[in-house]
C-alpha cells in the first residue's frame, strides 16, 4: 500500500514539473500583458503534434525535435500576439482577449482536427516506455528526464528574467506599463517577446505532454487549459515561481485521490480551486489586491 | 416612440407568424433554435452584460435545467404532456446551484471570476460523465410525446418563443430600474459603488441567479426538444462560447444586442452543420467569425450601428451647441433662482 | 465636540509607513484642513477612515463609535461622505443616472436637486463620460451629498479646476458648513485652505505634526520644516 503512496507522490511530482512548463508559460504572459491566454491548451496539443509529425516523418529524436519546435512555436506566438492582441485594448480589454485567445483556440483546434484527424496520437521513444527501477516501483525514463527538463528551463526563465537587461523590461512592465513606457522600454515588443516566450514553453510541455498521456487528440486541449488555469490561479495569477510549486502540489493531490477514485481526482483537483478561492482570493502567491478594479 | 412602437409590433407579428409561414419542421427547427439561444443570450446579456463579469459558465444552468427535467421525469415515472411541469423545476435547481456558485465566484476579480466560470463549468460536464444518475456516457432520454411529427416543433417554438419575449422585457425593465443602474455602476466602478452604499454582492448575486433561473428554464426546453441529453451536449463548451459571441455581435449590454446576434448567428451556425457533416469547419468558421468581430466591431452591430444612423442624421450640424442654452427653468450654470428658491423650501420643510 | 477622531493610527505598504502613530481630531462643525507634503499620507489617512484601506494599528471613531475598518458602504451608510482625488464616476451612465445609484438617494427628484445645488443639472441627461475634470468635481460632491452625510472628507476638491468653479466650490462648502456639517479637506492650494479653513491639521511622514488655526499654522516652524526641509525653514515661504 504504502509503495503506491509513494509511486502516487512520485508521479504527481514528475508529471507536476511537466505541467509547470505550461502553467509558467501562462502565469509568464498573464503578468505580462494582463491576458488569459486560453488558447495555452491547444497550443500545448499543437507542440505535441509538431513533436510527432517531427518524429514520426523525419525520425527526429523527441528531444532533438525541441530544437526545431521551441522557436517555431515562439513564431506562432510572436504571430498571434501582433496579429490579434496587440490592438485590443480600452475598458473591456480583460474580457476581449479572453474571447479572443478562446477563438484562436476553436481555429487552431479546428485545423489541427483537418489536417490529423481525430483519433488519438501517440509520441514514442525507447524510453518512454522503459523505466528505472527505483524504491520498489518503476519510474518511466520520460518522466525523469521531463522533470529535469522542467527545472531547466524554469531556472532559465528566472535567469532571464532577473539578470537580462530584457528580464529588466520585462518586469518593469509587469509592474506598471505606463512607468515602463516612459522610461523608454519599448512596450509592444516586450509584449510580443513574452508572449512568444509564453507560447515557446509550451512547445517542451506539449512534447512531454505527448509522450506521457499514452494519446492525445485535438480535443485535449480543452482538459488541459482548464487544468492550467485552476493551476495558476491556486498559485496566484503572474507568480512563476507559485505555477511551479501549484503544479507539483494540485498533481500530486490528484494523484494521491487516484488511488482511492479515480474518478473523484479530478473533482478534488477543481474543488481544492474553489475552497482556496473562497479563503484566500489571490491565491498562495499571489501578489495583486483582490479588487483592483 | 411611436416609430418604436409600432417597430416591435411589426417584430412580434412576424414572430409569431413565423411557424404559419414556414411550416415545414425543417424550417421550424430553425425557429425553435433560434428562439433558445436569443433567450439564452439575452439571459447572459442579463448578468454578464450589465455587470461586466463575463460568465463563461452558462452551459452549468443550461445543462442542470436539461438534467434537472430528465432525473425528474425518469424517476418520478412521468409521462406525455404533463412533463411541461417539470420546466419551472429546472429553472429552480439552476438558481439553486447559482448561489453557492455566484457567492464564491463574484468575490474575486473579473479575470478570476471568468476562470472560475469555466472550472465550475468543466466539473459539473464532468460529474454529468461520471455520476450513475445523470445516465453517464450515454445521457437521459425525455419522455415520449406523441404528437404528430409535421407539427412538433410548433408548441416548442412558442414556448422559446415566449420565454425569449419575457427574457427581454425582463431585460429592458432592469436596464431603466434602479438595480439595472446599480448593476451597470458596478461595471464601471465596482468599489466606488460600494462606497456609495451598493450593496453589490447583493446585487450581483441577484443578476446572477435571474439569468441561471431562465437558462435552466430554457435547458429543459431543448432537453425536451431533441429528446435527449448527453454530457457533452448538456455542458457543451461551444454552447458558452457560442452565447457570448451572439452578445458581442450584437452588442454586449444593449437588449436588441444578444437578440440580433442570436438571430444571425443561430440560423447560421445549424445551416453549415447540415452542409459539412463533420463538425470541425464550423468551429473554424465560428472561431474566424469571433476574431472578426472583436477587431473590427468590438462593441458590436447595435451600438456601431446606432453611431452610423446617429452620424448620418447629424450631418451638417455643428458638434458643439454653442453656451447659454439652458431649458425652461435653469441658466447657463445649471441652476436658477427658481431652482436655489424651491431648495430652500424643501428643506425648510425637512427641518421645520 | 470630536466628532471624528483617529487614534494612534499605523498603515505601511510593503516598507513604506504611510501611516505612522497617526492621531487626529476633528470638531464637530468645523471646517478642517488636512496639508503636508507630498507623500505624507493624506489620502491614506483618508483611505483608512472610509474603509478602502485596512489600518494595522489604531482605532477610527465617528463619534463615540468604532468605525475601524469598517467596510465602505457601511462608512458610507454611517454618515461620512468621501470624494477622491482622481474623480471616480459612472462614465457610461448618464449624470442623472450616476445620481441614482448611491442608496441613500429617495428618487429623481432628491437628485435633480443636489445637481442643481452643485450646478450641473443642465447636463443631466448627457453621459457622464462626457463632463469636464471640474464637472465631474462637482458631480463627486452631489455623490457625497447624497447620504446626508455628518462628515464629509474632500481631497483635493480644487485640484485642476479653474478659478471660477474653485470659488464656486467654496461657496457650497462653507453653504453646506452652515448647515450643520463637518468637512476634513485635504488640498495643496494654500489660498483656498486659509479662506475656507478653522482648523488646520498638518501631516508629515505619515503623523500629525501640527494642528491649529490657520494664523498659528502659517508661521509653525515644523510645517514649514515638514514642506521645505530644515536648511530653508529659516527663509519665509509659506
Amino acid at each position: 500500500m504504502t509503495a503506491e503512496i509513494y509511486r502516487a507522490i512520485a508521479d504527481g511530482i514528475l508529471i507536476g514539473g511537466v505541467y509547470a512548463l505550461m502553467a509558467v508559460g501562462l502565469t509568464l504572459i498573464f503578468g505580462v500583458l494582463d491576458i488569459i491566454n486560453i488558447a495555452q491548451g491547444v497550443l500545448v496539443v499543437l507542440g505535441a503534434y509538431l513533436s510527432y509529425s517531427l518524429s514520426a516523418r523525419l525520425h527526429l529524436d523527441l528531444f532533438l525535435g525541441l530544437l526545431i519546435t521551441v522557436p517555431a512555436m515562439f513564431i506562432v506566438g510572436v504571430v498571434i500576439h501582433y496579429a490579434f492582441i496587440r490592438r485590443l485594448r480600452g475598458r473591456e480589454r480583460t474580457a476581449m482577449t479572453l474571447l479572443v485567445t478562446y477563438a484562436v483556440a476553436l481555429i487552431i483546434e479546428g485545423i489541427l482536427y483537418e489536417i490529423y484527424g481525430p483519433n488519438d496520437k501517440e509520441l514514442t521513444a525507447s524510453y518512454v516506455s522503459s523505466s528505472v527501477h527505483i524504491f520498489g516501483f518503476y519510474l518511466p525514463y520520460i518522466y525523469l528526464y521531463g522533470f529535469a527538463l522542467a527545472l531547466v528551463l524554469v531556472g532559465a526563465l528566472y535567469a532571464l528574467l532577473y539578470r537580462t537587461r530584457f528580464g529588466r523590461s520585462v518586469r518593469a512592465t509587469m509592474q506598471d506599463e505606463t512607468a515602463a513606457r516612459l522610461i523608454g522600454i519599448d512596450v509592444n515588443k516586450v509584449a510580443a517577446i513574452t508572449f512568444g516566450v509564453g507560447v515557446a514553453v509550451t512547445a517542451t510541455g506539449g512534447m512531454m505532454y505527448g509522450a506521457t498521456y499514452g494519446g492525445f487528440n485535438p480535443n485535449s486541449g480543452y482538459d488541459l487549459i482548464s487544468r492550467l488555469l485552476a493551476i495558476i490561479i491556486l498559485a496566484g495569477m503572474g507568480s512563476i515561481g507559485g505555477a511551479l510549486v501549484a503544479s507539483i502540489f494540485m498533481l500530486t493531490v490528484e494523484s494521491l485521490v487516484t488511488i482511492w477514485s479515480p474518478q473523484w481526482s479530478i473533482i478534488v483537483f477543481y474543488g481544492a480551486l474553489v475552497i482556496v478561492l473562497v479563503v484566500h482570493p489571490t491565491g498562495f502567491f499571489g501578489r495583486q489586491p483582490v479588487r483592483a478594479q | 416612440m411611436t416609430v418604436k412602437l409600432t417597430g416591435l409590433v411589426v417584430v412580434a407579428a412576424v414572430a409569431i407568424a413565423f411557424p404559419y409561414v414556414f411550416s415545414s419542421p425543417v424550417d421550424t427547427n430553425y425557429g425553435v433554435y433560434a428562439m433558445i439561444f436569443v433567450t439564452a443570450a439575452s439571459a447572459w446579456n442579463i448578468f454578464s452584460g450589465f455587470s461586466g463579469y463575463i460568465s463563461l459558465g452558462q452551459a452549468v444552468f443550461f445543462g442542470s435545467g436539461a438534467y434537472t427535467v430528465g432525473i425528474a421525469a425518469r424517476d418520478w415515472h412521468m409521462k406525455g404532456d404533463g412533463i411541461f411541469v417539470l420546466l419551472p423545476l429546472g429553472a429552480v435547481v439552476a438558481t439553486a446551484i447559482a448561489i453557492p456558485f455566484g457567492l464564491v465566484a463574484l468575490r474575486v476579480r473579473r479575470h478570476t471570476f471568468i476562470v472560475i466560470t469555466i472550472a465550475v463549468f468543466f466539473i459539473f460536464q464532468l460529474m454529468a460523465y461520471d455520476f450513475s444518475f445523470t445516465g453517464g456516457t450515454i445521457g437521459l432520454p425525455a419522455p415520449f410525446l406523441s404528437w404528430p411529427l409535421a407539427t412538433f416543433n410548433n408548441p416548442f417554438y412558442f414556448m422559446a418563443l415566449g420565454a425569449a419575449a419575457v427574457t427581454i422585457t425582463l431585460a429592458w425593465l432592469i436596464k431603466r430600474s434602479r438595480f439595472g443602474l446599480q448593476l451597470r455602476a458596478i461595471k464601471d466602478d465596482e468599489d466606488r459603488a460600494l462606497g456609495l452604499g451598493v450593496r453589490t454582492m447583493r446585487v450581483k448575486l441577484s443578476a446572477f441567479m435571474l439569468s441561471a433561473f431562465i437558462t435552466g428554464f430554457i435547458g429543459g426546453v431543448w432537453f425536451l426538444y431533441i429528446t435527449q441529453v448527453l454530457p457533452s451536449s448538456g455542458f457543451d463548451p461551444l454552447f458558452d462560447l457560442t452565447i457570448v459571441l451572439m452578445a458581442f455581435l450584437g452588442g454586449v449590454g444593449t437588449i436588441a444586442g444578444p437578440v440580433i446576434g442570436a438571430l444571425l448567428i443561430e440560423p447560421g451556425r445549424l445551416w453549415l452543420n447540415t452542409q459539412f457533416t463533420n463538425g470541425y469547419l464550423s468551429e473554424i468558421l465560428l472561431g474566424a467569425l469571433f476574431l472578426l468581430i472583436v477587431l473590427f466591431m468590438p462593441r458590436g452591430i447595435v451600438p456601431t450601428g446606432g453611431e452610423w444612423i446617429k452620424k448620418i442624421r447629424s450631418r451638417g450640424r455643428p458638434a458643439i451647441e454653442p453656451k447659454g442654452r439652458g431649458d425652461a427653468w435653469t441658466d447657463e450654470r445649471g441652476t436658477s433662482e427658481e431652482g436655489r428658491r424651491r431648495l430652500e423650501a424643501a428643506r425648510r420643510r425637512e427641518s421645520g | 465636540m470630536t466628532i471624528l477622531r483617529t487614534d494612534s493610527v499605523g498603515k505601511a505598504y510593503g516598507g513604506v509607513q504611510a501611516l505612522d502613530d497617526c492621531t487626529l481630531t476633528v470638531e464637530e462643525g468645523s471646517v478642517t484642513g488636512l496639508i503636508g507634503p507630498n507623500g505624507s499620507g493624506k489620502t491614506t489617512l483618508f483611505n483608512v477612515i472610509t474603509g478602502y484601506a485596512k489600518a494595522d494599528a489604531g482605532e477610527v471613531y465617528l463619534s463615540d463609535t468604532k468605525i475601524t475598518n469598517a467596510a465602505p458602504d457601511k462608512v458610507f451608510n454611517a454618515g461620512i461622505g468621501r470624494t477622491f482625488q482622481l474623480t471616480r464616476i459612472f462614465p457610461s451612465l448618464t449624470v442623472l443616472e450616476n445620481m441614482l445609484v448611491p442608496s441613500r438617494i429617495s428618487g429623481r427628484r432628491q437628485a435633480m436637486e443636489q445637481l442643481e445645488f452643485v450646478g450641473i443639472a443642465n447636463h443631466a441627461g448627457e453621459l457622464a463620460g462626457t463632463l469636464s475634470y471640474g464637472q465631474r468635481k462637482l458631480l463627486e460632491l452631489a455623490y457625497v451629498l447624497v447620504a446626508d452625510p455628518a462628515v464629509i472628507l474632500l481631497d483635493e476638491p480644487a485640484g485642476g479646476v479653474n478659478p471660477t468653479l474653485v470659488g464656486q466650490i467654496a461657496a457650497r462648502i462653507k453653504e453646506l458648513n452652515a448647515q450643520g456639517r463637518t468637512f476634513l479637506i485635504v488640498e495643496h492650494n494654500m489660498e483656498f485652505v486659509m479662506g475656507l479653513c478653522d482648523v488646520i491639521a498638518v501631516l508629515d511622514a505619515g503623523t500629525v505634526v501640527a494642528n491649529g488655526p490657520p494664523d498659528m499654522i502659517r508661521t509653525d516652524p515644523r510645517v514649514l520644516d515638514a514642506y521645505l526641509g530644515t536648511d530653508l525653514a529659516e527663509d519665509d515661504e509659506l
